[in-house]
């Protein structure tokens, strides 16, 4: 059908007189890896929520997997991943059981559940951590096992919202390589970040100033047109006309 | 199989992990089944009475022996000066004044009629009123002594004397135990209730999970379900156990049916939920849960009819308990514990928990919204 896995147009979400998302549009083809970016407070977790079903948009259109995200949010939830800025795993369950809770809730067969956690866990490295209670790994492990959960029922899209804030290089690697393994198998990768060596990574990256979207293209062609030697410079070249203040 | 086991399976895990939500479900509630009885008197004994003796004749101090012979009075002082039992009022050292005056005795037996003089400390209400109404009767009865003694029956039989006998049904010897315990048991149940279940959405609003969950195809009912069953199931395990210390402790077994009271108690245990559940659903953070139970709480307990009688409420407090789960338990529980009360002697008050279970949980449902 469609070749795009997110359609966004004119969204907008306000309040009060705050406008957190101010109108905009853009398109996430299927299969991209596509980074978000802005200052903090720019309104990308907002953005995000709204294309999530967390958040309701105040005006605009949007369709994710395509499922409109006024009237459809329960099927969009079906099939997106979603990672959000706080930790979100269980610290009081262990490893297995937090995987178990989640690919419960969306239906997997229970057989599979288990062929498929003995898998990721062998894939993971995390067999022998396995009936650990989460609050015991350090949290570059967490990280991981928390966006190998958002991809557990093999969603079509997964949003990830800061992924790896707070974690050290090595991890942040590896991290990367994970998110590599997903948009192999065809899953779009949604992800904001304020790394901007991770920007590199993106397929194409947008970058947010106070609620709009100032700049859309690849990091190369993003790097040519501003005349930058790194994304930081685009970064900072933008990011600096924000009026915004935290 | 449907996601809800799997929410149940998490829930009961997370409970049971918790040490601290294990002693709220299991230890405080023996404690105080246990304690609360025992203090929680309704009987006042102990009253401070000063007496003022002006008279020192056999018939005063025949009278001062019988008021110390009740067991309820502590004579504090005896004196014949009412400055000395004023002050004695005034440090809260008494609780009554008994003033006989002088010549009682000669006024007794010549004019057949003498007056005492009672002066009552009302800082404490109920313990002056109580002392006064015990008093009187001391007074009564050693006067009907009195008269049986010093005067000819027949002859001189002015007054007819009416005397009442009262029964106490239900509850023969008035042990107040018996009405206490399972009032007590209600409250318990009501307390652990409703504190488990509103400081829980709340605390998965302050984690961040309640974000995961709220991105998940989770049906909303699945989900208030998965929170309200395992507390329903810990509020019948608390239920049984208090009915196994009020047999084992106070030796109370109801009159009617275990299964009548179960039967309401897994409606009201709904209701009690429920209401937790609504309270966790408008909560920002667990603070702000716990006080808000608190609150509603301390006006269920002191208006449910345990330590205050509905009946003698004003119109409109009489109203508002109607809307009170607390009131139509401890109602039912006396019913079938002290009468015998059988399941259809309770449907009205069923009904009314039924549809009152239906209104909060639709509503705790509606309340939750996975999107913002």
């Amino acid at each position: 059908m469609n070749k795009n896995a997110i359609v966004v147009n004119n969204l907008s979400k306000q309040f009060g007189q705050f406008k957190a998302v101010d109108d905009i549009s853009f398109e996430v083809a299927k299969g991209e890896i596509f980074g978000f970016l802005g200052a903090n407070g720019a309104g990308k977790t907002t953005a995000m929520k709204m294309l999530c079903g967390l958040s309701m948009p105040t005006s605009g259109q949007a369709s994710v997997a395509g499922f409109d995200v006024y009237k459809e949010n329960e099927s969009i939830k079906k099939n997106i991943g979603y990672m959000s800025q706080k930790f979100s795993l269980y610290e009081d369950l262990t490893v297995r059981e937090n995987i178990k809770f989640y690919a419960g809730i969306y239906g997997i067969a229970p057989q599979k559940i288990k062929d498929k956690t003995n898998q990721l866990l062998q894939q993971l490295v995390l067999e022998k951590e396995a009936d650990m209670l989460v609050s015991q790994l350090p949290l570059g492990w967490k990280q991981k096992l928390a966006f190998s959960v958002a991809i557990f029922h093999e969603p079509q899209i997964v949003f990830l919202d800061e992924p790896t804030g707070g974690v050290d290089p090595i991890t942040r690697r590896e991290f990367w390589n994970l998110i590599y393994d997903a948009a192999a198998i065809g899953i779009t990768i949604f992800v904001t970040t304020h790394y901007m060596d991770e920007a590199e990574y993106c397929n194409r990256v947008s970058i947010m100033v106070d609620g709009k979207i100032e700049a859309l293209d690849s990091p190369g062609n993003l790097k040519k047109t501003f005349n930058a030697k790194s994304m930081d410079e685009v970064f900072l070249h933008l990011a600096r006309k924000a009026k915004r203040i935290e | 199989m449907s996601p809800l086991r799997y929410i149940l399976e998490k829930e009961f895990k997370q409970i049971f992990r918790n040490p601290a939500i294990l002693k709220v479900i299991f230890i405080m509630p023996v404690i105080q089944l246990i304690m609360l009885p025992m203090a929680a008197d309704y009987e006042i004994k102990n009253i401070n009475i000063a007496v003022i003796d002006r008279d020192h004749s056999a018939v005063s101090n025949q009278l001062v022996q019988k008021i110390t012979a009740s067991n309820y009075f502590k004579l504090v002082s005896y004196d014949n000066d009412f400055d000395a039992a004023m002050e004695s009022i005034e440090n809260d050292k008494a609780d009554l004044i008994l003033e006989i005056p002088k010549n009682f005795e000669v006024n007794l037996y010549n004019e057949k009629e003498s007056k005492l003089f009672l002066a009552v400390n009302a800082i404490n209400g109920v313990k002056a009123n109580l002392g006064a109404a015990y008093l009187t009767n001391i007074v009564q009865a050693y006067n009907a002594d009195f008269r049986i003694e010093t005067l000819t029956p027949g002859r001189f039989t002015e007054m007819p004397i009416i005397e009442i006998s009262s029964s106490n049904w239900y509850n023969p010897k008035m042990n107040y135990k018996i009405f206490m315990v399972p009032g007590i048991l209600v409250l318990l149940i009501t307390i652990v209730g409703m504190n488990l279940s509103s400081i829980n959405i709340v605390r998965e609003k302050e984690m961040g999970t309640i974000e995961q969950i709220n991105v998940t195809p989770i049906k909303k009912a699945h989900f208030i379900l998965g929170k309200l069953i395992p507390f329903w199931v810990i509020g019948i395990v608390v239920i049984s156990v208090g009915f196994l210390i009020a047999w084992l402790v106070y030796g109370i077994i109801p009159l009617g049916s275990y299964f009548t009271l179960y039967v309401f108690a897994a409606i009201y245990l709904m209701v009690i939920l429920g209401i937790g559940l609504l309270i966790s659903s408008y909560s920002e953070n667990q603070q702000q849960a716990m006080l808000v139970t608190f609150f509603i709480m301390m006006i269920f307990v002191l208006m449910g009819g345990l330590y205050t009688s509905i009946d003698s409420m004003p119109i409109w407090a009489r109203w508002f308990t109607r809307l009170n789960p607390i009131s139509y338990f401890i109602e039912v529980m006396r019913m079938v514990v002290l009468k015998g009360s059988r399941i259809n002697d309770i449907a009205p008050q069923l009904l009314i928990m039924v549809i009152y279970a239906i209104f909060i949980n639709t509503w705790a449902v509606l309340s939750y919204h996975k999107r913002s």
